[in-house]
């Protein structure tokens, strides 16, 4: 059941990577990593239900945390360089 | 308990898969967000509360990484979307554009001060 | 030896709960250790009398729910139009007023409108916070404000 539920997680990911590298623009790319960035934290606290280790949770939780930065530091850079 | 789980965890999954859906169906980068980082965000809270149903053990940390997510991710997409914006990215016809009216009164503004100087 | 604020017992509390969530155990040695570490944190950082209004937990607890269930209606009424084949969006940037004017009320209103999706803040002016909105019902600021956060906002004043 578990198993089912992490391979589901797959064609999400595979539309969000089709999008990255699609997009248009360097919006729509950045969007997609936002996407993604998120995406992978629930998909770290099914592996590690999967693994049952919860070391994987910690992984998660830092990425929760420090995630977003990249997100709007290429932000930045879209909008008025270095 | 494992049933409720597994039923939130595929909430989780059905929104995983509306973003997906959206992010290509979507004609231009602020629909896109509107699909993509939003729908995501109550995706994984579903599903970090569907794990934390299955191992009440894990609870707390998963209750710490859900208001996390809850923090960070709407700074991020408000930062994009203002950044998509002023560097002038495609959009589709709006139905109404209440910014780009201030950009204008904001120009007409500079324009008339630089005139009295 | 001053008094206590207010103040520093919500902030203790928030740190003590972020405390359990990282350690993610209820041992007295944890707890205890957490009780210490916090007393330490508040007591450096945090000052006594704040000059701005005072938030208060009960009021952001009391906000949860309202915002929680925005966040659900809102999420399944993009869902159903991303999903319906004629892909019914009409999409519009509005002007809307608001009345709060202390910092983290405006934090908490431009982070909620933001998360509730089929809506994205795009630029806050003291007076007036600029929409993105995916399917504009109505654009007159008064009404569109009332569509947009009007229940939430009426959370937020009581935070």
């Amino acid at each position: 059941m578990l198993a089912v539920m992490i391979l589901l997680l797959v064609p999400p990911i595979l539309m969000i990577l089709w999008r990255f590298f699609q997009g248009p623009d360097a919006a729509n790319r950045i969007l997609a990593l936002d996407t993604l960035s998120i995406l992978v934290i629930a998909l770290l606290a099914l592996l590690s239900l999967w693994f049952q280790r919860s070391i994987y949770l910690d992984v998660a939780l830092i990425f929760a945390v420090v995630g977003f930065a990249g997100v709007i530091l290429f932000s930045r850079f879209l909008e008025k360089g270095v | 308990m494992e049933t409720l789980g597994y039923i939130l965890m595929s909430g989780g999954l059905f929104f995983f898969w509306v973003s997906g859906l959206g992010l290509i169906r979507m004609p231009d980068v602020f629909t896109r967000m509107h699909a993509g980082a939003k729908a995501t965000s109550l995706g994984s809270l579903l599903t970090l509360l569907g794990v934390a149903c299955l191992a009440p053990a894990w609870a707390p940390k998963l209750l710490i990484i859900a208001i996390f997510i809850l923090l960070t991710n709407p700074l991020s997409s408000s930062v994009l979307a203002r950044a998509a914006y002023r560097s002038g990215a495609q959009m589709v016809p709006l139905a109404c554009d209440a910014c780009a009216e201030r950009q204008a009164a904001l120009a007409a503004e500079t324009d008339s001060k630089e005139v009295a100087a | 030896m001053q008094r206590i604020s207010v103040n520093q017992m919500q902030w203790g509390a928030v740190l003590f709960v972020v405390w359990l969530g990282l350690t993610n155990s209820f041992h007295y040695q944890e707890i205890l250790a957490g009780i210490v570490i916090t007393t330490v944190i508040v007591w450096l950082t945090i000052p006594a009398e704040t000059t701005t209004r005072q938030w208060s937990v009960l009021g952001l607890l009391a906000y949860f729910p309202i915002f929680l269930k925005a966040l659900v209606l809102a999420n399944v009424d993009v869902a159903m139009r991303v999903l319906n084949p004629k892909l019914p969006i009409n999409p519009g940037i509005v002007r809307v007023p608001t009345q709060l004017t202390t910092p983290y009320q405006r934090l908490i209103l431009a982070n909620s409108i933001t998360l509730t999706p089929g809506t994205i803040t795009l630029e806050m002016e003291p007076e007036a916070v600029y929409i993105h909105w995916l399917a504009v019902e109505d654009a007159t600021p008064e009404q569109a404000g009332e569509i947009i956060k009007g229940e939430m906002e009426r959370g937020i004043m009581r935070i």
